[in-house]
């Protein structure tokens, strides 16, 4: 404990340093969170960033009207060592505040979102354009605001069309495709513009699978806003339900068992399992070489049935619960893991074989979607994306939870950030979840699989996060007055990536796009929700 | 070359001969929730603890729609009598909503009567069209039917599940299935999601492009009947808000069993999901 102290000191220390007077430095449960002016939020987000090798991990608004008066935006950063906020007020009547995008673009994103849902608007922020929202929404109508009435249809409206960025020039063609793909993809609109089959630019046009979830989690108590986490996606469903439940929990202090923490861990290596291998089958398919994509969805499909026969659902639905887990693992079922993965991880082996061995595979991933080291840094990708890049982020290592504390997760790193470099990072990862799975099925340690949860607190909030099988997950929870939920926010993984597949394509080919979209194979239900 | 030739006979076959032979049976599959009346005492813990909002209880009327079941279990966690527990049951696909509607008359723990097709709240699109015209669809598609799939807002799911469906192990290709790209193509629409506010113009022209007739087909939790989305300001809930729908495939995702037999079942090919004519009060 003593050391956890000293180092909590050592942060708050540098924070106090890097800040200025006029920032207010508190203490909430793990975390740091700084109370700076609405003014200061730039200069306080870019100083704490260089200064701390922080990360942007989410961003939060939020309407605080009844309570403080006015709106509320917290930019909360992965430092190496913990996570810290910076928080600041607005003022409800002109609901602006400086943008924070210029300092750091991995803040474009959230800032255009808070433009849409709440309508707070980041001043000095490049690109203003629509985002969660689409053309045919009223202007002056915020979902997020607490004023707004779910109940009360919205109109669809005569809307400006979505401005795209047009390039012009001799030979300069453009090529709008979507929402609706010719395959059995998710929806999503893509504008490339090319000169032959060079693309120059492309542009996406997302959110067209947008739910509500994060409105409809307010007023719900938090048990019951576990299935909307759960269904948010079904490839990460139960990465989104493990980090739901760890901010609920880290909102009421509640302490979970070691062996529903460990059943936690190896299901979530299931469901990295399952996805990794299927994700290297579909990148065969992009490629058209049949017979990889075969091998790897059959493999895929061991792997889900294994699922089925764990958890009751081949997506790992159903699992989930605050304080533990919903179901126990038996013997007969542990020891069913062992041997499934057993035999998998040798067809695994061969499949590898084969895919590496065949030249005309090879020759497509190599030197194709390349992402730098620094845009990657710069534009805050995670997960496999950031991996292949050379950055080596993996929060079951930098900051473990479940059982991965006690676990050895090696760094598995790339550099030259091509679809190979992808391709390479999942074989690799999928090796060490295979080994990973293997240690926890066979010894999960005994006691009860959960926790009784204590009533949550009035206005506390709570961090939930997960390395899901696509890069962290970031789950931000807020309770109101009855301790139900206030506000509710998912930054998954597919949110920091979507903006660097966007920069991984110009330069290649118009054909290689579904390849390397493949290679980063971001989730559009996990982006949009 | 050569180690292609080799990897593709070693792998074998592995595709599945369901429907022909049914698969064996998982045990721990959540599929259809069955209800021991006799045990139920009303006292509606089921009702509160469904996320999706599916189960109402009215006097000793208990109703619980299939439609938008997302068969979490939750129900059968909070019985406090044992009443209630999911069964490994999977082929629920229905040619009409009302029939996935499992209505329990339960009354101090006396079973009374059979089941009965439940009424269903919303304005829901009569599938008036295909259905007049069915017979001859099925002359003519039995052995050749080409679907466009279409997410309409899904949480990607049964869209994983339906590209299962194209996968070595499902093989609808060998039922004389296949998934075109256009809608101009397609002979059925295989909706996926709630039908989300920015994708519903989208289902609405893919819609109009299909050539007449065609079917239409609702997979999942959220396109039959919204799933934990109801209410949301983002979401039509569900398929038949929009368009007429000849068959409803529940689950969260349906496996991709349950898929074959829902296509199948437009088809004419299998049997609709029937509710047990009498309450298990063995």
């Amino acid at each position: 404990m003593t050391s956890v102290a000293v180092q909590s000191v050592t942060l708050e220390d540098q924070v106090r340093g890097l800040l200025t007077d006029r920032a207010v430095v508190r203490h909430t449960g793990e975390r740091l969170a700084v109370e700076v002016p609405v003014t200061d939020l730039p200069e306080s987000c870019a100083r704490l960033q260089h200064g701390l090798q922080a990360t942007l991990a989410t961003m939060v608004g939020y309407d605080d009207r009844a309570r403080s008066g006015g709106y509320r935006l917290a930019y909360v950063f992965q430092a190496p060592d913990n996570w810290l906020s910076v928080e600041a007020a607005i003022d409800p009547e002109t609901a602006a505040f400086p943008s924070v995008t210029p300092r750091l673009p991995a803040a474009h994103l959230y800032e255009r979102e808070v433009h849409d849902m709440l309508g707070l608007v980041p001043e000095g922020h490049p690109d203003l354009r629509r985002l969660v929202l689409h053309d045919d929404w009223p202007a002056g109508v915020y979902p997020l605001r607490k004023d707004f009435d779910p109940a009360i249809p919205v109109p669809r409206v005569e809307g400006a069309p979505h401005r795209f960025h047009h390039l012009h020039g001799e030979g300069i063609v453009e090529i709008p495709v979507g929402p609706i793909h010719a395959g059995v993809i998710e929806p999503g609109h893509f504008r490339f513009a090319a000169v032959g089959e060079v693309v120059l630019h492309l542009e996406t046009r997302l959110f067209y699978t947008h739910r509500g979830i994060e409105k409809l989690a307010e007023g719900k108590t938090a048990a019951q806003a576990l299935a909307l986490a759960e269904h948010t996606c079904g490839a990460c469903a139960l990465s989104h339900a493990v980090a739901y439940c760890q901010a609920v929990e880290a909102l009421a202090g509640a302490e979970v068992p070691g062996r529903a923490a460990a059943i936690r861990s190896l299901l979530l290596e299931l469901e990295r399992l399952y996805n990794h291998v299927g994700d290297l089958g579909n990148m065969c398919a992009g490629v058209g070489f049949a017979v990889g994509a075969s091998h790897g969805a059959w493999l895929k499909e061991l792997l889900q049935r294994l699922n089925e026969r764990v958890a009751g659902n081949r997506f790992l639905r159903g699992v989930g619960r605050l304080g533990g887990v919903r179901r126990d693992i038996e013997t007969s079922q542990a020891l069913d893991i062992q041997q499934t993965l057993h035999q998998v991880r040798g067809e695994f082996e061969r499949f590898v074989e084969l895919v590496l061995e065949t030249s005309s595979v090879m020759e497509r991933f190599r030197g194709t979607g390349r992402v730098e080291t620094e845009s990657a840094r710069a534009l805050g990708a995670v997960g496999v994306a950031a991996r292949a890049s050379g950055l080596t982020g993996d929060l079951r290592r930098d900051q473990p939870y479940a059982a991965y504390g006690a676990l050895m997760v090696p760094e598995v790193v790339q550099s030259q950030g091509d679809v190979q470099a992808r391709a390479q990072v999942r074989i690799e990862e999928t090796r060490a979840s295979f080994a990973l799975a293997q240690q926890l099925a066979s010894d999960l340690p005994d006691g009860p699989i959960s926790a009784r949860m204590p009533s949550l607190p009035p206005f506390a909030v709570g961090l939930g996060y997960t390395e899901s099988p696509r890069g962290s997950n970031v789950h931000w929870v807020r309770t109101g007055a009855d301790g139900t939920i206030d506000r509710y926010r998912i930054r998954s993984a597919s949110f920091c990536n979507w903006p660097v597949v966007a920069l991984a394509v110009p330069g290649n080919m118009v054909p290689d796009f579904p390849l390397i979209n493949k290679s980063f194979e971001l989730c559009y239900a996990c982006l949009d929700r | 070359m050569l180690n292609v030739l080799r990897a593709g006979l070693r792998m074998g076959r592995v595709t599945t001969s369901y429907p022909a032979s049914r698969d064996p049976v998982n045990p721990a599959y959540r599929g259809r929730p069955a209800l021991e009346a006799s045990r139920c005492t009303c006292c509606s813990d089921c009702v509160t603890a469904c996320p999706a909002q599916v189960i109402s209880l009215v006097g000793s009327t208990l109703r619980l729609d299939l439609a938008g079941c997302i068969f979490c279990g939750l129900c059968e966690d909070a019985c406090p009598e044992d009443a209630i527990h999911l069964t490994p049951e999977f082929e629920l696909a229905a040619e009409n909503r009302a029939d996935l509607v499992e209505v329990w008359n339960v009354s101090g723990g006396q079973a009374v009567t059979p089941r009965q097709n439940g009424a269903v709240a919303g304005n829901v699109i009569p599938a008036t069209e295909a259905r007049r015209l069915n017979g001859r669809i099925r002359t003519l598609l039995a052995r050749s039917l080409h679907i466009r799939h279409m997410d309409a807002g899904s949480d990607n799911a049964c869209d994983w599940e339906i590209a299962a469906l194209l996968g070595p192990v499902y093989d609808v290709q060998r039922l004389g299935i296949d998934v075109v790209a256009s809608p101009r193509h397609a002979d059925m629409l295989l909706v996926t999601g709630p039908v989300t506010r920015h994708l519903e113009p989208a289902l609405r022209a893919t819609y109009e492009a299909m050539p007449r007739p065609g079917l239409v087909v609702a997979v999942g939790d959220e396109a039959c009947g919204g799933g934990v989305l109801k209410g949301s300001y983002a979401v039509a809930g569900g398929v038949d808000r929009v368009l007429p729908v000849d068959v409803y495939i529940p689950g969260s995702p349906p496996r991709p069993q349950a898929l074959i037999h829902g296509i199948l079942l437009a088809l004419g090919g299998t049997q609709p999901y029937r509710q047990p004519q009498t309450v298990g009060t063995e």
